[in-house]
């Protein structure tokens, strides 16, 4: 099996340990992992602001990018989604349409198609975890307290293969962040004030780490964190399921 | 052209390709009403649940809790000993404006959400449950259904001008979400439920 | 005279995130009735298919519509109720007025009614000399405060019980700084109880017709639309196109949906029933369009007339909790009201879409499967397509597309990007930077994760 990995744009910029432990645990797993150099944005930041039709540079870099993969695995719910529900070609709707099958995040990978049972991980540290909206409710990659269903949480069972680690339980298991893309400068009133309530959560119950697998979640509330001199630290899931 | 056939023509040429109807007999569940659940759920919703052996001893407990003499109505046959009027006057609603109890018959209740169905049969005026200051209405133990849909079983073999689900005394959550009980209805609700054959479990 | 804003939800909700305290309250009010409705439909082991069916009923009258309001009609009629028909909101109020006027009196009483809140009415008649009185507890507050109404279910969620006594204690003579709820209730009990035994034109809103039987039901707590209705001479049901279902037994589905969604309650505590006129009084009942049948015709929109209006979305809505009603500027605020406005006025309202993160809770909660957070994605490509997107976001966009659709630009963007935060921070930090406001920016990394590839693993 020959696995592209995508890179969304501000985890390349700004945080390449998540990208670096991805391609590690990856590996680790024994996948034949990829890096096509000339990936650069899935386009949502122009989708989710309206602009769709500015997205075709965007969406056929992606698909000449990934198309001969056998799975693309992606650290983001909110990417994964954005090329799931979104990527479209009109020269070619047969490849984004086939893209769109075998694009995955990074803990449905694991969970779905490696079907993962243990891990060779620890972490001896209180962690909250955070449910990104996207890849929760968008991408179903763990149960919705909205709906009448069974508990599940994939991010969360593998994190419980990680040695020493201790779960904090949260007030609100599923609240959105805030940080929404450009409506975390366009509405920035309520972007931090979302924010820094998801961080209270956290801190009041303890967490030493906030992780979740996706770094524009991660970003806004580590930037919440920082100014109010908080000592807790963000991190993303592939760090922790690749720490030792 | 009228508004009505402008809005009908506009609504002809825009909606979408018919959709089926989906078939909600999955929900009629073959459970019978639960009484325990009936009671619990609606003084849950702050009603009050009385288990009578029969009309009479309706009559004495409104009597004991009417210190005052002040009026009651009940278009109830068996209940007219109830009425503080000789005749009671049912043909104008304002004349009811200061009924202290109104005593009614339900046709049935409903163990999901404690309510009661009762129409204008059972109420001679529909304004009387309502503008009462305090309600109690009269259901046979047989006479609970589990759920809404086989309420409207029910519902579906009868005939009425008006009808309405009583569920507890009147209430409201307006100011700052806090529960007030006896918002412009009545300020309490009573479900006497005479007993026949269907025992009240576990009571 | 209510004010209407001409500032938008962004700059309305910045006023709003002053008073922290405040927010806190709003927000953690709103999700404590989030909680009660989790907990209402977990009793419920069949809830996901209730919404489904419910779903498939509304998708259902939406594909029908039109024979599913004649049937309506002709049974109505049979039942003796008498029938209009108006296009606008303008002609609604006009309906009414005339109804008004024909019943040889001056004043209402009215109920809870967002379509009548939709349509202007109150602010219509006041202008032309009639006098209508809310009688919902809620909206008779936001009434007397001159406010518009911040939840389409509870009317003055915004507003604090000392708030309220002090707006009693100014209209309603009662002595100042009483702020008991209970108190407060007796108070507008007293009050409106003279309103219901004088008025005899009482107008009320509908939660469902019937299209079989020609029937309508209106849903209260506190028993208000009742006291009006049947002691009024004419009883007036407003109603929009949408509210058709077709046969009672489906009121099963949704009467188990609507108030569980609500407010966590198993059902609201009266759910009255209208089919025939009392002996020698009249019912009238108002179809209102106003925009509903172009919203019918977009394709990707039509499933927001679905709505029951619950206001389950504005309950979870994280954004909401923390903008409160006003802030979006129209009559049904909220998720909802976002994919709805824009139909209305797509220049007005063309910020609503835009106040929302995409969570999905919003699609989450809705008792008919509303794709509302779909929705909002879509009505964003309409509002930019239409030309409503201000010179700088456009121009902003375009340069991030140029950027992101090439590999180059983009390494390079991104390699520039990280010099200015690693040497000239300045540059960033500060007051013409919006996310610098209230947080810090990312730290820069020595490298990018291309760059580490490049040099790690590029043999």
């Amino acid at each position: 099996m020959k696995v592209g990995l995508f890179i969304p744009c501000y985890v390349d910029q700004f945080y390449p340990g998540a990208a670096i432990a991805t391609l590690k645990l990856l590996e680790k797993l024994g996948v034949e992992v990829f890096y096509p150099p000339k990936q650069t944005c899935c386009g949502q930041p122009m989708a989710n602001s309206g602009f769709e039709h500015l997205t075709t540079g965007c969406n056929e870099l992606f698909i000449e990018n990934f198309a001969a993969f056998d799975y693309i695995v992606a650290p983001s719910g909110s990417c994964v989604l954005h090329v799931r529900d979104h990527l479209h070609d009109d020269k070619n709707p047969g490849a984004a349409k086939v893209i769109s099958h075998k694009i995955y995040e990074l803990t449905a990978f694991l969970t779905d198609v490696l079907k993962v049972k243990r891990l060779d991980a620890k972490f001896p540290h209180r962690v909250g975890i955070h449910q990104s909206c996207h890849g929760q409710r968008g991408l179903h990659i763990s149960s919705m307290t909205e709906l009448v269903e069974p508990e599940f949480s994939k991010p969360l069972s593998l994190l419980q293969m990680v040695s020493g680690i201790d779960i904090v339980e949260l007030d609100r298991k599923d609240e959105c962040c805030g940080f929404g893309g450009t409506f975390c400068v366009t509405e920035e009133a309520v972007s931090v004030k979302m924010g820094k309530d998801r961080v209270a959560d956290h801190l009041e119950h303890g967490a030493e780490y906030i992780t979740g697998v996706d770094m524009s979640c991660l970003m806004h509330m580590e930037g919440i964190l920082k100014r109010q001199g908080s000592k807790v630290k963000v991190i993303h899931i592939a760090e922790i399921l690749n720490a030792r | 052209m009228t508004s009505r056939e402008k809005i009908l023509m506009t609504i002809k040429a825009n909606q979408p390709a018919t959709t089926k109807l989906p078939n909600i007999t999955e929900f009629d569940h073959e459970v019978e009403g639960s009484l325990l659940k009936f009671s619990s759920v609606l003084a849950g919703v702050g009603g009050k649940v009385a288990y009578v052996s029969g009309y009479p001893e309706i009559i004495r407990i409104i009597l004991n809790r009417n210190d005052n003499n002040l009026r009651i109505v009940s278009p109830v046959k068996e209940l007219s000993a109830l009425n503080t009027e000789k005749l009671v006057d049912l043909t104008s609603s304002h004349n009811l404006h200061n009924v202290e109890w109104a005593v009614l018959n339900a046709q049935f209740g409903v163990a999901e959400n404690g309510a009661v169905w009762i129409t204008d049969k059972e109420m001679g005026q529909r304004v009387l449950p309502f503008v009462t200051q305090h309600l109690a209405v009269v259901i046979k133990a047989a006479n609970i259904v589990a759920t809404m849909h086989q309420a409207y079983e029910l519902i579906s073999k009868t005939t009425y001008g008006f009808g309405t689900f009583i569920a507890g005394p009147s209430k409201t959550a307006d100011i700052e979400q806090s529960l007030v009980i006896g918002a412009h209805g009545p300020r309490s609700m009573t479900v006497f439920i005479i007993e026949g054959h269907k025992h009240a479990e576990g009571i | 005279m209510i004010a209407r804003n001409k500032k938008e939800h962004a700059e309305l909700a910045q006023e709003f995130n002053r008073d922290e305290d405040r927010v806190n309250w709003h927000d953690e009010t709103l999700w404590w009735i989030r909680e009660k409705r989790d907990k209402s439909a977990h009793q419920i082991p069949e809830w996901e298919h209730l919404r489904e069916a419910a779903s498939q009923i509304k998708n259902n009258v939406l594909s029908n519509l039109h024979n599913y309001l004649l049937q309506f009609e002709k049974n109505a009629i049979s039942n003796g109720i008498e029938l209009h028909w108006a296009a606008n909101a303008d002609e609604h109020n006009r309906i009414v007025h005339r109804l008004i006027n024909e019943a040889n009196v001056v004043r209402m009483v009215k109920s809870k009614s967002m379509l009548t809140e939709e349509c202007g009415l109150n602010e219509y008649l006041a202008q032309h000399g009639i006098e209508v009185i809310d009688s919902d507890l809620g909206e008779r507050i936001v009434q007397l405060a001159e406010e518009p109404p911040s939840h389409i279910v509870l009317p003055c969620i915004h507003k604090k019980k000392e708030e309220i006594g002090e707006i009693f204690h100014k209209h309603l003579g009662i002595e100042a700084n009483i702020s008991d709820p209970q108190f407060l209730t007796e108070t507008a009990r007293q009050h409106l109880r003279g309103i219901f035994l004088t008025r005899k034109v009482a107008l009320t809103g509908v939660n469902f017709a019937v299209a079989e039987t020609g029937e309508f039901v209106v849903c209260t707590n506190e028993g208000n639309a009742d006291m009006g209705a049947h002691l009024a001479d004419v009883h007036i049901a407003s109603m929009g196109i949408e509210k058709i279902i077709p046969e009672r037994k489906h009121l099963g589905v949704f009467l188990r949906l609507l108030t569980r969604s609500a407010t966590g309650q198993p059902i609201t505590t009266y759910s009255s029933h209208f089919k025939t006129p009392r002996d020698g009084k009249k019912i009238h009942i108002i179809i209102v369009d106003n925009g509903r049948t172009v919203q019918l015709g977009r394709k990707d929109f039509r499933n927001s007339l679905k709505c029951i209006r619950c206001a389950a979305c504005f309950n979870t809505c994280p954004v909401y909790r923390r903008s409160g009603g006003h802030s979006y500027h129209t009559a049904i605020a909220g998720p909802i009201g976002s994919i709805l406005a824009p139909n209305l006025d797509m220049k007005k309202y063309a910020d609503l879409p835009f106040a929302s993160t995409l969570c999905g809770s919003c699609s989450n909660v809705c008792p008919v499967k509303i794709d509302i957070h779909e929705q909002l994605y879509k009505w964003r490509q309409v509002i930019v397509k239409n030309g409503y997107a201000s010179t700088t976001k456009k121009a902003g966009m375009q340069a991030m597309t140029w950027t992101l659709s090439s590999p180059f630009l983009y390494h390079l963007a991104g390699k520039a990007g990280r010099w200015v935060i690693k040497y000239a921070p300045f540059a960033v930090n500060n007051k013409l930077n919006p996310w610098y406001k209230h947080r810090d920016m990312p730290a820069s990394p020595e490298w990018s994760f291309s760059e580490w590839y490049q040099k790690n693993r590029q043999n």
